[in-house]
Parts: structure tokens; sequence; C-alpha cells
């Protein structure tokens, strides 16, 4: 069984990476898109303009009361008979996970910021400093060491939302895993696969962060 | 000459409340004023509205001749003023040569040479060169203080702004401090100081500004003020320190 389980996955082995890349590709344009908004939003609902906090908070409602799942069918099925455009599944699960992540990153970027105490703020203003380098030099980045872990939290289960994907068509890592197992009928190796295969994906995100961490406790 | 700084029936409210009602303060170019008062007089928003930190609601207020409307671009004000706050400020995550360079380089765009020329010389003046690499959190908080004055004094500022900069050190660490600001008392910068040590004050000041309840009480130079305070509010204010600083001895029994 050893022998002819490496043998299958070998076998396997183009197929399994094509959804190996569809997988890590959502994830990772997931990723990137969260950090972005979220800072955006982050930073936004920190000027403290009561009608951009309104609309940022239906945003943030949504997307925390709504099941992911819910938008990907919204989004896939919805938007082509509604408005009449049609996104490709991958593109569309892109979409609703930045969309989602990027509610989530942003409050924590939000609390981050909101830690910082005040007289940061102004001791960059007084230096004469522009908002954005205001941001950019002082608060953002005292804000990223307070943020680092739960920020991994939320890009790990970005990573394992991901699988979601498959309901809207996105033959992903995980479909590839079903396919197989349905033609071989071995679950245990494919699953033991994808057990390792998420692990891996994600463990490094969590390492990086206690390193991360422990760097700049010494500064 | 037009004085440095100008205030002129400058007022400033939080919500409902005055907190700077018809404020006249003219400040000359190389004068040291102390803002002396109780808590809550306004002293330390006094000092805010000058770099809009804090905004006025009525009233003028002229710097270097020039009117500053609420809606002024501060950043170019803000370059002239340095400020030094109480509880010092400065960027943890930043080495003690990082947060002075940071104004001169990324608001002033200063070449590198320049600056860090300047911020070493500055630093070896408050006798903390050595500690150029390191991270606040490695300094007391008298060090800390000390390079908080640099970090502004790196910025060429035409005034300094010191809001109780000694009230959150151990007495140890005040004496190091208040020697920098003397210091530069006597090299002739102009100096606005708020603070609650009245020898300090005494021996700094050109003129002593004593406020309550918003409002400019009494000024005069410090050998009056202290001798022969005009107004009742500021003999009872000197009064209390002076009963802190003169308390009798406890019998034993």
């Amino acid at each position: 069984m050893a022998s002819s389980g490496l043998e299958l996955l070998w076998v396997s082995a183009p197929q399994l990476a094509q959804g190996i890349g569809r997988t890590l590709g959502i994830s990772l344009l997931a990723i990137a898109f969260s950090s972005v908004g979220g800072v955006i939003y982050g930073v936004l609902r920190n000027l403290g303009v009561r009608w951009i906090d309104g609309v940022l908070l239906v945003y943030l409602e949504l997307f925390r009361a709504i099941p992911v799942l819910v938008w990907l069918y919204l989004f896939f099925f919805g938007l082509p008979i509604f408005l009449g455009w049609s996104i490709p599944g991958f593109w569309c699960a892109v979409l609703v996970l930045s969309l989602w992540g990027a509610s989530e990153t942003g409050e924590v970027v939000r609390g981050a910021l909101r830690s910082i105490p005040r007289g940061q703020r102004e001791a960059g203003l007084a230096i004469g400093l522009g908002p954005l380098q205001l941001y950019g030099r002082v608060l953002l980045p005292q804000a990223l060491r307070r943020m680092t872990p739960p920020l991994i939290n939320v890009f790990t289960r970005l990573i394992k939302t991901s699988s979601l994907a498959v309901l809207i068509g996105v033959v992903d890592v995980i479909k590839i895993g079903q396919q197989i197992i349905e033609r071989t009928y071995e679950s245990v190796l494919i699953y033991g696969f994808l057990f390792v295969f998420f692990f891996l994906a994600c463990y490094p995100l969590s390492a990086a962060s206690r390193v991360l961490e422990r760097r700049w406790n010494h500064s | 000459m037009s004085p440095l700084i100008e205030l002129t029936r400058f007022s400033k409210n939080f919500g409902s409340v005055p907190v700077l009602q018809d404020v006249d303060l003219s400040v000359r170019e190389g004068e040291v004023v102390v803002i002396l008062g109780p808590s809550g007089c306004g002293k330390s928003t006094l000092l805010r509205c000058l770099n809009g930190l804090e905004l006025g609601h009525a009233g003028q207020y002229c710097f270097a001749g020039q009117n500053l409307p609420a809606n002024t671009d501060w950043r170019q004000v803000r370059q002239q003023i340095g400020m030094v706050f109480q509880s010092y400020h400065l960027f943890p995550h930043m080495t003690v040569l990082e947060n002075i360079l940071l104004g001169p380089l990324s608001v002033q765009k200063r070449t590198r040479v320049d600056a860090q020329q300047q911020a070493e010389t500055l630093l070896s003046r408050v006798g903390l060169l050595d500690k150029r690499d390191t991270y606040p959190r490695e300094l007391s908080g008298g060090q800390q203080q000390r390079i908080a004055i640099v970090r502004a004094l790196c910025m060429n500022p035409r005034v300094m702004l010191f809001d109780e900069v000694t009230a959150a050190l151990d007495p140890e660490m005040v004496k190091e401090v208040l020697e920098v600001i003397l210091d530069l008392a006597r090299s002739g910068m102009t100096l606005l100081i708020v603070t609650h040590e009245m020898a300090f004050a005494r021996a700094v000041a050109d003129r002593i500004l004593f406020m309550d309840g918003g409002r400019i009480a009494e000024q005069s130079d410090p050998e009056s003020f202290f001798s022969a305070p005009q107004t009742a509010r500021a003999q009872q204010f000197l009064e209390k320190f002076s009963y802190v600083e003169n308390m009798p001895k406890r019998k034993a029994s």
C-alpha cells in the first residue's frame, strides 16, 4: 500500500498541483487584498467621522452576520441575474474572501490603532508630520506589532475558508482530492495528503508571527 | 520689532466649557515666559493652541507676523514651534537617532549628513550621544525627556514649548532636564514653559504669567511675582507651594 500510495500521489501530482495552485491562488490574493482593505478600513474608522463610521459599520455587520457561503452564492449566482455581470468562480471566490477578510482585518487594525496612546499622534503632529507620514511612520508600524497574532488568525482562516469555493464550481485541491478518491477509493491517503497540505500552508504564518514578535520584543 | 507670538482676545471652549477666555499675550523673540496656575486653568491648552494641536474659537493668533486662522496649514507652523510633552512621547519603535531624524528628514527634507550631524551635536550637548542607537524603553525618564527636547530642537524651531516636562519624572531626574532648559534659555532661545517647579520658574523666567480660570490673571517679572503677587488667587497659589516647601518638622513625642 505504501508504494502504491506514493505511486498514486506521484501519478496524480500534476492534477494535485493544479488544485494546490487554485487554493493557494485564491488564499494569497485574498490575504493581499484583505490586508490593503483592512488597513484602509482601520484608518478610516480611526478618523472618527460619523458618516464614514456608519457606512463601514453596515459593511462590517453584513460580512460578520452573513455566512461566507451565502455571499459566494450571492455574487456567483446573483450578480449575473441582477446586474448581468458574470464573474468566473475563481475571481468570485477571491472577491468574496477579500471582502470578508478585509472586514475582519479592518477590525483588528482599528483596535490596534486605538490602543496606541494619544500622545504618539500628538508628538508626530508636533514635528510637522502630515497624515500619511503620521500613519505610515508612527501609528501603523506600532499598530502592526500589536496586531500580528490576531492577523495571523484571520489569514489562516482565509486559507481554510477558501475551500468553500468548491461550491461555486472552483476545482480546488479538495475537489481534486475527492475526484481521485472517487476513482481509486484511497480516501485515507488523499485526506492525509490534504491534512499535510493545509498544515504546511498555514504553519509558516504562525512561525513567521512568532519570529516577528520575538524580534520586535528586542527593539 | 514685532513680537514672535501674539494672541489677541484669544478664546477656546471644550464643548460649552470655556477653557481660554480673552487671552492677550505677546512674546518677544528670545524671551522666556513661564506660565503658572492651578490645574485646569488652561495653561496646557494655551500651549497646545500655539502649535494647532487645539484650535481656538475666537480671537486672533499671529506667529512671526503672520495671522493664523484655524484652517492654517499647521504643518508649516509646527516646524517652527518645538513642543515637549509631560510624558515624552518618544516613538517606541525607533532608535533615539531615528526619533530625532524623522522630522528633519521626512518633513523638512534635509540631507541625512546634515541632519545627523546636528542631531549628534545636540545629543552630546545633553550628554546622551552614547545612547543614539538605543531604543526609548532602555532609557530612564530623564534621558527620554532630554531626547524629546533634542527631537524638537533638531527641527531648528524659533520657539520651544514645554508642557510640564518634569511632572512625570523622579526628583533625581528633574535636575538633568531643567539644566537643559536653562541652557537653552541662556542661549537666547524663545521659551514658553508650563511648570510646577517654582524655584525653577523664578530662576529661568523673564516674565511670569499667572493663569486662573482660563484667563491671564497676572503677569510680571519673577521677582515681583514671587515676592509681591498682586491678585488674591496668586497669593493663595504661592502659599500652598511655600507650605509644602517649608513644612515644619513633626514634634517627636
